[in-house]
């Protein structure tokens, strides 16, 4: 099992950070990849946010990829970002299903493509 | 500034989505008004949003008046514009008028930080409760109980164990 790119982009005008942070390495340690690193990125402006087309905080990149990628009616700038959990519900965090699915599909590939 | 506990909150005059204007001295004779800020593009304030339409749907029997008030610069957030607040009121079934606080002094005034920020007046407008509506904004059963307690204490003329908690949410997003 390979160890995925993991980046985690934040704004600290969003609480959920610390959380997000810790779901990564909670999903990488079920994994059995506790020592995985997550690099963390932090958006300072609105030009930071145009640049990574960042659609809000925490926005999780695996191996360069989006864990949800953007919908188009998200707006890029320095906000929370709005994810929807399996049931529908509006939350400041993904699914925790959604992120041990993909953390653990990007474990299991054997190429990278970028 | 920041509005304390025990405090008479300020007054505003602050329009609605169809335009009419409120303010909390419009309640003269209520038991209880809250002032809640929120807004449309915070996940906080989304996924709190139906606890507190609830509360003022179950109070309003009693008296109690809810003013939902977002102070975001919409210039730089255009999901809180006037019209954005148009729209989803038009949309959703609102129990309480949703105020837009253009220059954002009612939130300077009350020393609002975040959405949601949830202010509890009594019937003299003193500050009786400030905070988050409850612990979890993940967990829908909490029914914004810390708001709850605040009004059931102000409406029963109690002393209110939690007067003030952290709130919790997106930073209200200010004019630059």
């Amino acid at each position: 099992m390979r160890e995925p790119d993991v980046e985690l982009l934040w704004w600290e005008g969003c609480p959920s950070t610390e959380p997000a942070a810790a779901a990564v390495r909670e999903a990488l340690a079920e994994l059995g990849l506790p020592n995985a690193s997550v690099r963390m990125r932090e958006v300072v402006t609105d030009d930071d946010a145009r640049e990574a087309g960042f659609v809000g905080s925490p926005t999780i990149l695996i191996d360069g990829e989006d864990l949800v990628p953007a919908a188009a009616e998200e707006q890029i700038g320095l906000s929370c970002r709005v994810y929807r959990r399996r049931d529908g519900r509006v939350s400041p965090l993904p699914d925790p299903d959604d992120l041990r699915e993909a953390l653990r599909r990007a474990a299991q590939r054997t190429e990278v493509t970028r | 500034m920041t509005v304390a506990i025990g405090d008479v909150a300020p007054d505003f005059s602050l329009p609605d989505t169809e335009g009419r204007r409120w303010s909390v001295a419009d309640y003269d004779g209520a038991p209880a008004t809250v002032v809640v800020f929120t807004c449309n593009h915070c996940p906080y304030a989304l996924a709190w949003h139906d606890r507190i339409t609830q509360v003022a749907r179950d109070y309003a029997a009693r008296g109690v008046r809810v003013l939902a008030v977002n102070s975001n610069d919409a210039d730089r957030y255009p999901a809180d514009s006037p019209e954005a607040m148009r729209e989803r009121v038009a949309r959703e079934d609102w129990p309480m008028p949703y105020l837009h606080d253009a220059t954002q002094e009612v939130a300077r005034e009350y020393g609002a930080r975040v959405t949601p920020d949830v202010f509890v007046l009594d019937r003299q407008a003193r500050l009786r409760y400030r905070g988050a509506p409850d612990g979890d904004y993940d967990n829908p059963r909490q029914r914004a109980e810390w708001l709850r307690e605040a009004l059931d204490a102000v409406l029963d003329d109690t002393i209110l164990a939690r007067p003030e908690t952290k709130p919790v949410g997106c930073s209200i997003k200010w004019k630059q």
